[in-house]
């Protein structure tokens, strides 16, 4: 039978039912409009429907009955029981040909004529006559008496159609089955349930609860067999042996019950991609295979708006416009590829399309642009490390932004999401070629397999579908932990793999006390003694957790924790396992956010780490840490430092008092940050080099000790020369250090007789003034001697506010530099306020923001900003502010001159 | 909810008596789901430091709270940790377990022996305390157990 047939009979059938309900309510309440209007609509539905389906006879009967139900509707005529049993005589004849249809797959032979002219009847107003009212004294007669007509008529040879009268809803029902039997006795059964018992609606949390249901069976079964286990002779074995195979059926039958097919979330592509290809002028194919692959609806809802996502972003940026396929020898057609299948316990699909390919060099240049990696740092990164830029957040390389993609949030949240059920995504793209997208998530959420491990005496569950595999590590020999500055890895075949111990960032006393005898050097490798790694993935980075022991796997419904428990990101949930005890689930994400926190490996995985770490927190500053004899590390913004040098201590010389070095053909003045630190016995020492474009100055430090990135909270109150105050940085005290002072310090006129000016004729006032609005007490020290070193005469102000009053009080500055996170008033806010209509309207303006997503900079140029500069960046920022008040004169110039 | 309706329309009140450290506490009865012996308790790392761990209760996921950490009173013995009892009581649709020294009897106590927390109280205890009732030769605080759970945080 046609499938929309099927679906046709299904439905019908459905709503025939509540039809009658409806039907009998109304003759209880003739006037209400709403069911009134509910039953004209399904009789329109079925006579629409059966026109489209060719089935004339069901069309007809529906489209006289609906007839009069439209008089109902509009009030022409009352509703009176006579009328309602003629419309419950002409569901029933519906119902019947409905019946007939699904057992023959045809409309049955016989003819509506007498209905119908009764329908006319009184749709034409004949109505008030008698006669029906008097040849049906009874209402249920009357569909018997049809029924039986009809009967007689379509097969005289029905053995009981008299007594099938009574009830009107049943009586159409019987027939079929007495007609069916009489066809053929062999699939009478099958094609009697074939259509209306196929499908069942049923609430979704009826599913939803059974599947908690038979979670909790299968923890009890779990539990039950291990106390069999270690009861082998036990009398319940065989009845529990049944049991297991029982509940491992009904569990599976029941996650049948909430499998959907991948296609119910493909559905609204194809439109999508027609409207994207007219919007946008490209030609694209959608290619969809394996629509049928089943997953669980929940998964399913979770990925259907990544993967609508993805299908745009294929068609939006990846399939070029049909000249520019023509030209590189592509058919005009762009092509894009879903495909979904089963692999393991998992669901893989994937998004390909034959378009341009990731373009590496424009993620590098976003990239930079967005401080996301030092040029450095790229050129040690293979290709495919490059393009998974593209899952961080504030990421688009589509030149522009349309409306359907390149708004920079997407990608991140993609990956976000897919990873939150425990999926992973991959990406593969040769530029000019095309991209493929891969995302494999697990079939269920419900029910999962976790890995039982043990630290410090605690057992713990790490969700299977993480864990690549486990690896024993021994004292001696190849498989043994190496440490670099204290970071355990591990080299796993050609790979450093960072670890961490689940003992330290739980922090569990480990079992085995070291004997008090024993040095730190043996109780370090003692404690590494026949422990695992567990090498667990999570997106495309690879970590290994340390753990004591590992026991089996088992299979475990995740529940959340208390809602006092809920803020610790280690922890996705718990479980209770088949011994009974509770157990606490480990969040692989959670534990890898926490691995960008320790101390960076090798190169490859710092920079793996380094995705993690930023997709979590985007203003942190990379501090480079140093020491200076005293045990209180201090910290400088990364980005300050041009160089890490080692200068030999027989280089050094000494001119006019000044220690000085040469480097790269000039002198360099060196500044011991703690004159008493004396570098007898050594050969050099380690100097922080600071360049302003042509000259440097070197910084003398005892040890340079880590670049870290942090999020810094300078606490003022420093007074110590030198240094702008504490910060909490590592979980130490950390003095952060205020480089200007030093550059100030060396000599005061040492940048000035290197010429160093700023860009523009001197005014009257001798220096050009430049306005600083930050409401961070920390930039506003490390920028204004800066500033003023540069040769500006700055003005500091701590809020949007103040500097809006010294526009009133008609003070007047070259340039205007403002923060944008700021509270009270945004720097935006404050820029749109500057611009209306003030007196600093001609003043260029620059924006300044230690964040900055491409929607930002938009708004800033939007607001008015001439430029978006990143904090710390002191080079660019110096740059900037020179250009813009060059911009500036030479425009005010040019209005003179056409003045 | 139930207790608020206990506060509004009773004139004496039902309460699970525990020992804490030497002090009578009063549980509303109606808040009790039960009471338990020593329990295998699985620590779980990194939590505030008053929660004792999670415990299976016929399947459901309790969390164990050391009410004596909580109150800031010492901890208990080593020796007599053994005997640690705890009353299970519901919150939010999630279960918890207070750990106490000892339970008691339930003592229906009349409204007239009921008093406001003194303001003296320790400010932790206050926080905790619905108020006071005075029993023959000893005082019985009255646990607000909601308030108790809301103030144990992550």
């Amino acid at each position: 039978m046609d499938d929309l047939i099927i679906e046709f009979l299904t439905e019908t059938n459905e709503s025939l039912d509540e039809l009658d309900v409806d039907l009998v309510n109304l003759e209880q309440n003739p006037n209400d409009k709403d069911l009134l209007g509910k039953i004209f609509r399904l009789m329109h539905t079925i006579k629409g429907t059966c026109g489209f389906l060719s089935l004339p006879r069901l069309e007809k009967v529906a489209h006289h009955a609906e007839n009069v139900l439209g008089r109902f509707r509009d009030g022409d005529l009352e509703v009176t029981p006579d009328y309602v049993t003629l419309i419950l005589e002409s569901i029933d004849r519906i119902k019947y040909i409905i019946g007939e249809l699904e057992a023959n797959g045809a409309e049955p032979d016989g003819s509506d004529a007498d209905l119908i002219a009764k329908l006319d009847a009184v749709y034409e107003g004949k109505t008030a006559e008698a006669p029906k009212p008097a040849a049906q004294p009874e209402r249920e007669l009357v569909p018997g008496e049809v029924s039986l007509e009809e009967l007689e008529a379509a097969f005289a040879a029905a053995p009981g159609p008299g007594d099938m009268a009574p009830p009107p809803a049943p009586a159409p029902k019987k027939p079929e089955l007495a007609k069916a039997s009489g066809n053929d006795e062999g699939s009478e059964g099958q094609k009697e349930s074939s259509v209306s018992a196929q499908t069942l609606r049923v609430n979704v949390d009826v599913l939803e609860n059974l599947m908690t249901m038979v979670s909790e069976l299968v923890l009890t079964r779990n539990q039950l067999l291990q106390i069999l286990r270690s009861n082998a002779e036990s009398e319940f074995s065989a009845p529990l042996q049944r049991l297991n195979h029982v509940v491992s059926e009904l569990q599976e039958g029941v996650m049948k019950t909430r499998m959907q097919p991948i296609g119910n979330a493909w559905s609204k592509l194809p439109r999508i991609i027609r409207d994207l290809s007219m919007e946008l002028g490209k030609k694209i194919n959608l290619e969809m295979r394996g629509q049928e692959t089943e997953l669980d609806r929940q998964v399913l809802e979770m990925i259907k708006d990544p993967l609508t996502h993805m299908v745009r972003n294929s068609g939006d940026h990846g399939i070029e416009p049909p000249a520019e396929r023509v030209a590189v020898g592509k058919p005009e057609m762009g092509r894009i590829l879903l495909n979904a299948y089963h692999e393991g316990g998992h669901i893989i699909i994937q998004i390909s399309d034959d378009g341009k390919g990731l373009s590496l060099g424009k993620i590098k240049k976003k990239v930079l642009e967005n401080g996301l990696a030092t040029s450095e740092e790229l050129d040690a990164m293979t290709p495919q490390q490059i393009q998974q830029f593209i899952f961080k957040a504030g990421f688009s390389t589509a030149e522009k932004v349309t409306s359907v993609s390149g708004r920079g949030v997407g990608m991140d949240v993609v990956r976000t999401n897919i990873e939150k059920i425990g999926g992973s995504i991959e990406l593969s793209s040769t530029e000019g070629k095309g991209s493929t997208f891969t995302i494999k998530i697990p079939l269920t959420l419900a029910i999962v397999s976790a890995l039982i491990v043990e630290a410090g005496a605690e057992r713990f569950a790490i969700p299977q579908l993480s864990v690549r595999e486990l690896v024993m590590i021994s004292e001696h020999g190849d498989n043994r932990i190496e440490h670099i500055k204290g970071a355990p890895v591990f080299r796993l075949r050609d790979r450093l793999l960072p670890l961490v111990s689940l003992n330290n960032i739980l922090k569990l006393e480990p079992v085995e006390a070291p004997p008090p005898e024993d040095g730190a050097e043996a109780e370090l490798t003692r404690r590494d003694n026949n422990r695992y790694i567990v090498v667990t993935q999570v997106g495309a980075y690879e970590f290994g957790i340390i753990v004591d022991r590992v026991f089996d796997t088992e299979e475990i419904v995740v529940k959340p924790v208390a809602t006092i428990l809920k803020n610790m990101p280690l922890f996705s949930g718990n479980t209770i396992l088949g011994d009974g005890s509770v157990i606490m689930i480990l969040d692989p994400n959670g534990i890898a956010n926490t691995t960008g926190g320790i101390e960076a490996t090798d190169v490859q995985d710092e920079n793996e780490g380094k995705e993690t770490r930023l997709a979590t927190s985007e203003r942190k500053t990379s501090l480079l840490l140093f020491s200076v004899g005293d045990r209180a590390p201090k910290a400088v913004p990364l980005s300050l430092v041009s160089r890490l040098e080692n200068v030999k201590i027989g280089d050094v010389e000494y001119s006019s008092g000044q220690m000085m070095v040469q480097y790269r053909g000039t002198l360099m003045p060196l500044v011991p940050f703690n004159p008493s630190v004396s570098f007898d016995g050594q050969d050099d020492m380690p100097v922080l080099v600071f360049s302003d474009k042509i000259h440097s100055m070197g910084l003398i430090v005892s040890e340079i000790i880590d670049i870290i990135e942090e999020h810094i909270d300078v606490k003022l109150g420093g007074n110590q020369p030198g240094l702008l105050g504490s910060a909490i940085i590592n979980g130490k005290a950390t003095d952060v250090v205020d480089v200007a002072y030093f550059l100030n310090n060396i000599n005061e006129n040492w940048f000035k007789d290197h010429g160093d000016q700023p860009y523009g004729e001197e005014d009257a006032q001798g220096k050009q003034r430049v306005l600083l609005v930050d409401d961070s007490a920390f930039f506003r020290n490390m920028l204004t001697p800066l500033l003023s070193v540069a040769g500006y005469e700055v003005t500091t102000l701590e809020s949007p506010f103040e500097a809006l009053k010294l526009c009133e009080d008609g003070e007047t500055f070259d340039v205007i530099i403002s923060d944008i996170e700021m509270p009270d008033m945004d720097g935006f806010e404050f820029a749109e306020r500057v611009k209306a209509d003030s007196n600093w309207q001609d003043i260029p303006m620059l924006a300044l923001s230690s964040h900055a997503t491409p929607q930002d900079v938009d708004r800033g140029l939007q607001v008015g900003f001439k430029n978006y500069v990143a904090k710390f960046d002191r080079q660019t920022l110096l740059a900037a502010i020179s250009r813009t008040i060059s911009e500036s004169q030479d425009n005010q110039r040019q209005e003179k001159a056409a003045g | 909810m139930k207790q608020q309706q206990l506060d509004i329309s009773y004139r004496s009140k039902d309460y699970l008596t525990v020992m804490i450290a030497g002090q009578r506490f009063g549980v509303p009865v109606l808040q009790v789901q039960d009471v338990l012996r020593d329990q295998r308790v699985t620590k779980i790392p990194l939590a505030p430091p008053e929660v004792a761990g999670s415990l299976n209760l016929r399947g459901r996921i309790v969390t164990a709270i050391d009410v004596r950490r909580k109150l800031g009173v010492e901890e208990r013995k080593q020796d007599a940790e053994r005997d640690n009892m705890s009353v299970v009581v519901e919150y939010n649709h999630e279960l918890y377990s207070l750990i106490i020294d000892k339970v008691g009897d339930v003592l229906s106590l009349d409204d007239s022996s009921f008093e406001k927390n003194p303001g003296t109280l320790d400010p932790v205890w206050k926080d905790i305390s619905l108020g006071i009732y005075q029993l023959d030769g000893e005082l019985m605080v009255v646990m607000d157990v909601p308030k108790l759970l809301n103030s144990v945080h992550a």
